[in-house]
This record gives C-alpha cells, structure tokens and sequence, in this order.
C-alpha cells in the first residue's frame, strides 16, 4: 500500500480518540508508518457487528418483559458476554447459569447469588431485578 | 513516602505509538532499557506472522480466523533470540497483582501488563470487547491512578486502580491472571544477525510446514474453501456476520494493515540493509503486492456485507480471492526459504 493510499475513512467507531497507525511506502519504496482515522470495509464490519449485538440485547429484554427468561439472560448479552464467560465471572458451571436464566428459578436465588451476577454486571442487584 | 512518590514520578518513559500492542510493547519497553529496536524488527524476530482459521473456536458464535501467532509468543521468542532476561509473574488474586504491580512501579521499572480491552476507559467504546490479550506498560503513578503506555494509542494516558485491576483480572479464555513482565537482564551486546535468521525460517516453517488444514497457506486455503458456502451452510444473515469478523481480524487497529502483511514486509526491508541481501528487498516489495491483494480481498468482502445481498457469486468470487491470497504467499514463503541468510 503506497503512503497516499492509506484510507481515511473517518466514522464514529473511533470516537475521534485515536487514529490507528498503518505501515505503508513512499515514492521510493521505503517503509514509512501513516495515521489513519479508518477504513470504510473494516467500519462496516464493525457496524454490523454492534448491530448484531445490538439486535439481541433487544430480543433478550422483550423476552424478560414477557416473562419468557430471567434478566440474567438480559444482562449476559449486554455485557457482550457467553455462557462460558459468565459461568466463571460467577463461579458457576454452564448448566447452573443456563438455569438461572428461568424466572422460576430466578426469583428463588439466594441474595448472595444476585450480588455475584449483580458484580459480574457492575450493577446493584436493584438493577439486576428490574431491567430498564 | 514522599521521596518515593518523586521516584516514581520521575520514571520517564519514552511513549512511541506502534500497530500492534505485542510488538509494539516489547520495542517500547526494550527501548527503555537501552536496546533500539522498531516494531516491525521485534515482530519479524518473534515470527509473529502466521495464519489460521478455527471454524471450532467460536467468539460470539463466529469462527475464529488469526493473521498472527498466538498471543505472548512474539514477545517469548524475541525476548529469547536476543539473549533478554525477563522477569513474569501471573496472580491468583486482584490484590496480590495490584501490590506486586506497585513495588515494581516503586523501583522506577516500567512494566507490561496482560489485560482485557473490556475493561479499559480509554477505549473507544465500540472496540471494548471481551479480548483478553492485550499488552500495555504501566510506567508509573499518579496518585491512585497508573500512568499508562497503550502502544496503540498515539499518547500515553491514565487509568484508576479499580479499572486496570478488572482488566488484568478478567475472566475468560485467555485469563490474563494478572500477567506482569519486565525485563531484568539486558545482554551486553546486541547483533541482530542471527535473531533475523532464526525468526525468518520460523515464520516459514509456521506458513509451509505445519501438517494441519488450518494453519498456515494451507489455512488460507481452507478459509476460501468454507467461505465460498457460508450462504447456503448458514444463511445470509449469518454469513455477512462471518465474513465481516475476517474483514476485522485482518484491518482491525493492530494489525498495520493487511493482517500484518505491511509490517512483516517492513521487516523483510530492515532484515535486508542489516544483513546485507538484497533478495530481502525484492521479496518485502513482493509481499507488499501481496498485502494489496488481502486489501483487494477486504475491500471486496466488506461491498458484500454492506450490501447484505448474499448472492453466491459474490461469495464464489471472494473465495477466489483468497485462494489467489494463498498461492501467491506460498510462492513467497518457498522463495523467503531458500535465501542463503
């Protein structure tokens, strides 16, 4: 990639904290390292990865409202995280997190179990228990 | 106490931007203690460039695809080639990491921390996912606060306690267990010579040898093989997110560009003015061409996403694309063997 060509396809990914730096070549092929503010495939990609995200945060906190699954299942996806993830955020194994996303088994945990998930949120367990 | 703190406040730390955090943690702390060394030299030595595509390791329910070695190698092998003692601990609890941190930092040693993206302030919010290997020199205090050296940030910056001890204690695969490391021995000379070579038929061996599918030209190859179904295999939904985590893995901030390709080309550059071959000038332009070709492929691959028409062709086409990617690198990588270093 010669130096003029490093893209600078600016978006709000970046936040305009930082521009990234890319090794490209000037005119006589030398190596040279060049800001750039972004690239418009790679803010694409990124785009749809939030909107994925996105997506099924929503999808999880329609299903808490309806009464479908726990807020745990809610709070999972918007933290970004997986089952394994937050299994070992809270000391647990897979299968007893995937339980405690049922709003029966849910509004039987022990307080000391909703300040756990609560912490692995960084929320109150006020929170944890009424989702916005 | 007071005349501590003025130590430590007095640790000048000599913050250089660089693309990528291992490479550029190891030049920047290296640099510090007295051994010059630029970022694309480091990740040459350390053999850092690779691939791989794990359909097996998901990350958010999409495959895995790398441009790199496995996170801490480049850092082990150069600190190895070049004859550098380093000193690295791992914790078993936040506190113990934080205090030990401290008496480091007390010393006047700038030191490189393994941490979690999820967790640092600084981060632009969208790039803050569960990456757990990400490299930064704590450099000194502030008050509370550490001083911080992200090597991919074009300043240094600060952070609260709270914040750096949740993104050295984060949780998940890899866990960084609090990982510290800092150098203790640096080697009375330095001759880059024989460091290039052995990190030259590494990353050679690591593209041509390795009897795996995934690995290597052969991993390229096995990636446009699935790509080219992922439309039917998966859906169009899916496949446009598949397609997009390549696009990020190979541009994303880190890699210099084309998934390493420019920076390992800028080394094949150094590597030829300091051994004197100039087959290693001819073949960093090649592999810049080849790094285009990736650009080509991204540039391509990222139309497609956008316009989320998941026709066949287009995937067809992109599949072509990198098994074009693949030949051409397996040409370089036989050729890079055969230089009489």
């Amino acid at each position: 990639m010669k130096k003029d060509d490093v893209p600078q396809d600016g978006n709000n990914m970046h936040d305009g904290q930082f521009r990234q730096l890319f090794y490209a070549t000037d005119n006589t092929g030398q190596y040279v390292q060049v800001n750039s503010v972004g690239w418009e495939p790679e803010n694409v990609a990124m785009q749809q990865a939030w909107e994925e995200i996105n997506a099924r945060v929503e999808k999880a906190r329609a299903q808490v409202v309806a009464g479908e699954i726990s807020p745990v299942a809610y709070y999972m996806e918007k933290n970004i995280m997986d089952l394994p993830l937050l299994a070992s955020y809270v000391g647990k194994f897979q299968w007893q997190v995937k339980r405690h996303m049922k709003t029966s088994v849910f509004n039987r945990l022990s307080d000391k179990m909703l300040r756990r998930y609560a912490a692995a949120f960084k929320i109150t367990v006020q929170e944890l228990k009424n989702i916005k | 106490m007071d005349e501590v703190l003025e130590v430590m406040s007095d640790t000048q730390f000599h913050h250089v931007q660089t693309a990528h955090c291992e490479s550029g943690v190891i030049s920047n702390i290296f640099r510090h203690y007295g051994l010059q060394i630029s970022e694309p030299m480091a990740f040459g030595i350390g053999a850092g460039i690779f691939f791989g595509h794990l359909p097996f390791v998901k990350v958010n329910g999409v495959p895995g695809t790398t441009y790199r070695v496995v996170p801490g190698a480049i850092f082990k092998r150069v600190a190895k080639r070049l004859g550098v003692k380093i000193a690295s601990q791992s914790f078993s609890s936040p506190e113990k990491g934080m205090q030990a941190l401290d008496r480091v930092l007390e010393q006047g040693r700038p030191v490189g921390l393994l941490s979690s993206v999820y967790y640092l302030p600084y981060f632009p919010p969208a790039y803050r996912f569960h990456f757990n290997a990400h490299n930064l020199v704590a450099y000194g205090k502030d008050g509370d606060n550490y001083l911080i050296s992200d090597p991919i940030m074009e300043q240094v910056t600060e952070i609260d306690p709270k914040s750096l001890a949740e993104a050295r204690f984060a949780k998940g695969f890899p866990a960084p267990k609090g990982k510290m490391y800092y150098p203790v021995e640096m080697p009375k000379t330095i001759s880059l010579e024989q460091p290039i070579r052995d990190g030259i038929k590494q990353a050679c061996s690591d593209m041509l040898n390795i009897p795996l599918p995934m690995f290597g030209v052969k991993g390229i190859r096995f990636l446009a093989k699935r790509l080219k179904h992922y439309p039917e295999k998966v859906g169009d939904r899916k496949a446009v997110l598949y397609l997009g985590n390549i696009i990020r893995m190979q541009e994303e901030i880190g890699t210099g560009g084309a998934g390493f390709r420019f920076m390992y080309a800028a080394f094949l550059q150094e590597a030829a003015g300091i051994l004197k071959r100039d087959e290693l000038s001819a073949l960093s332009a090649e592999l810049t061409s080849i790094g285009d070709t990736w650009r080509n492929f991204a540039f391509n691959a990222g139309r497609v996403c956008k316009s989320r028409t998941a026709n066949n062709i287009s995937y067809a086409e992109l599949s072509e694309m990198l098994m074009q990617c693949a030949a051409e690198e397996e040409v370089l990588f036989r050729k890079l063997s055969k230089v009489k270093l």
